[in-house]
């Protein structure tokens, strides 16, 4: 019953994307695991972690879709949330280095020995534990996100002026991780992770396993989404989207809706930046660049706004341009296409990859009905 | 706290907005009494928006009392609030939600919880069809139920939004030129819908157009800069000389 609940609340579009999760799932670890190395078949463990990278960024994506594709509020600064996510987790990650550290402290990571550090700073408790350290990657971004919106949204700030700000926060939190004494590893960040929950991070069956809970988060992130968009709430998110006075007038308090989206989707893009980290090795201030936020935004138009699947599909093809532009003699040129790319799209797809495809096969289904109609009645 | 000050539903005295020094409302004082309809016509730059504003939270006014019902000083409300209370606003410019059905339009005005994770986990409910149904049918709008807004003509787009107001079920409805733009034949018809509502709720019409201010035969106030020039009959107010000076003799 409930699996009925939820397939009645997809689209056509949803159905196939769930589809194709469902085949990576399937797909990617039996090519790994049963395909010899030498067969074109088999799927490297590299490019298991590489597509893990990918989805992680799918979740991040499909998280800015939910507040500025179906809520207006354009975030920059949903990076920042990403990055706490990932800290959160890193944090964990640095707990399970034990003794096995150049120092060999059983409690305090490398960094903190090298800057003569004696004992744990107190927002390091707990984070030894797997739990706690899951909660502080929902918590951390969430939080945060709550008490900014509480102010943004209570004030009315909106537009271009909350764009400004988002950027201004994730720009700040990058100074201030980049400083050694905020007790985050300052510039180096946080690396050389051993082990979680007793699982080496190097090994290839971790490995596969976290590309696997990726996709089942992206699964899981893209339902509870599609739930909000297809809720009454979310049909107030697209009304606040497209006349926010209007809304309020109607007796709806926008700031509260705002602050539930905003947090939510906060929440979401720690979650990637959780996954994000373990399967990369390394999180470090760099990931709080107001540039990344910036990119996130260029994935979702690319991949079109306000359709969720095409923020994941975005994600995905400009990471893999990204991949396949980087790795070759164009690599010095890449911002330069990243930046055409955005401007191509606003201009002459301002749907996205999807929304237009979707424009053109309604096109055809038309055209089609309309001939068949023809063919029926020639005699008219 | 909550003795009934005054009867009167809405009950504005003295009340002053200055933006920059220029004086938008300059110490207007208003009644409306439980189940009255009021035209409320004036010239370009009177106040009638900012009277509006006033009533229904956008602007707070430097002086004066706002009171809604007899108890509650809407000055110290926001708009949610003021709309939760029971006073439903249409705008000069029809404003509804252009993505959305016109069903889904009338669905999120229905009077209902509006609290975030009410909605989230809303569910369709029969009794709110059947509401949204009568409601369809009383703006004519049954045919076009799950056309998206943005495709209605300017005059369905008009009654939409009255439908939505409909919808809110409020006590008091603030109305800011429900024919602007619309054909003779829809003027009528909207005088008609209007009439109807006002049997039931009070409404306060702001119009320009005389002709329809007539089809509604109702009480009329003449704003000018700020404040009450003349009330009464249309009749009567238009034989007076000072309105016929400002507004209709220009």
């Amino acid at each position: 019953m409930i699996a009925q609940a939820i397939l009645s609340r997809l689209d056509g579009r949803g159905r196939v994307f769930l589809g194709v999760i469902l085949a990576a799932l399937v797909l990617v670890p039996v090519l790994h695991l049963t395909m010899p190395a030498s067969s074109p078949l088999h799927v490297p463990i590299w490019l298991v972690s590489l597509m893990g990278k990918y989805l992680t960024y799918a979740i991040l994506a499909l998280a800015l879709d939910l507040v500025w594709g179906y809520c207006g509020i354009l975030s920059l600064g949903h990076g920042a949330f990403f990055a706490l996510g990932g800290y959160a987790m890193g944090m964990y990650l640095m707990r399970q280095i034990g003794t096995r550290g150049v120092y060999g402290n059983p409690v305090l990571p490398d960094f903190m020995v090298f800057l003569n550090w004696k004992e744990l700073p107190w927002f390091w408790y707990g984070f030894d534990m797997f739990p706690f350290a899951l909660l502080m990657v929902l918590l951390a971004p969430g939080i945060l996100a709550f008490i900014f919106g509480w102010f943004a949204f209570r004030s009315r700030v909106t537009g271009v002026y909350l764009s400004i700000i988002t950027q201004a926060l994730t720009y700040a939190l990058m100074l201030a991780f980049f400083r050694n004494d905020m007790g985050f590893g300052g510039n180096n960040g946080l690396t050389d992770f051993k082990d979680i929950v007793g699982y080496s991070v190097q090994s290839p069956g971790t490995r596969l396993v976290l590309f696997t809970l990726t996709l089942l988060a992206l699964a899981g992130t893209y339902l509870f989404s599609r739930y909000v968009v297809t809720s009454k709430a979310g049909k107030v998110l697209v009304a606040i989207r497209d006349a926010e006075s209007r809304t309020r007038f109607l007796g709806f308090r926008v700031e509260r809706y705002k602050l539930f989206v905003f947090t939510v989707s906060a929440m979401m893009a720690g979650l990637a930046g959780a996954l994000y980290v373990p399967q990369v090795g390394i999180i470090n201030p760099s990931e709080f660049q107001p540039g990344n936020s910036i990119e996130v935004v260029i994935w979702v138009a690319v991949g079109g706004r306000g359709t969720l699947v095409g923020a994941a599909i975005g994600a995905i093809l400009v990471n893999l341009a990204k991949t396949i532009f980087t790795t070759g003699a164009l690599a010095p040129y890449w911002l330069f296409a990243l930046g055409a790319l955005f401007v191509l799209t606003t201009l002459y797809m301002p749907k996205g990859v999807i929304g237009t495809y979707g424009e053109w096969r309604d096109k055809r289904r038309e055209k089609a009905a309309l001939r068949a109609d023809a063919a029926a009645n020639p005699a008219e | 706290m909550n003795q009934k000050v005054t009867d009167y539903l809405l009950y504005l005295d003295g009340v002053c907005v200055a933006f920059d020094g220029f004086k938008a409302i300059n110490s207007l004082s208003l009644t409306i009494k439980p189940g009255e309809m009021r035209a409320i016509i004036g010239p370009n730059g009177a106040g009638k928006t900012t009277m509006m504003d006033i009533i229904t939270g956008k602007t707070k006014p430097d002086e004066g009392d706002v009171l809604f019902d007899g108890t509650v000083d809407l000055t110290q409300l926001d708009e949610a609030a003021i709309a939760n209370l029971g006073i439903g606003r249409k705008f000069q410019k029809p404003t509804v939600f252009e993505m959305h059905t016109v069903e889904d339009n009338l669905r999120l005005a229905l009077k209902a919880d509006r609290r975030v994770f009410t909605t989230l986990f809303w569910r369709d409910a029969a009794a709110e069809r059947e509401k949204i149904n009568r409601i369809l049918a009383t703006i004519r709008l049954e045919h076009l139920r799950d056309a998206s807004a943005a495709n209605l003509s300017h005059g369905q787009k008009q009654w939409l939004e009255i439908g939505m107001l409909l919808a809110q079920d409020p006590k008091l409805l603030l109305v800011d030129e429900p024919v602007a733009g619309m054909t003779d034949a829809e003027t009528e018809a909207t005088a008609h819908l209007l009439k109807e509502i006002a049997k039931d709720h009070s409404v306060i019409v702001v119009e320009h157009d005389m002709a329809f201010v007539r089809e509604l035969d109702v009480k009329v106030t003449v704003l000018h800069e700020g404040s009450v020039l003349a009330e009464g009959p249309l009749d009567t107010v238009s034989a007076d000389s000072r309105v016929i000076e400002v507004y209709l003799g220009r």
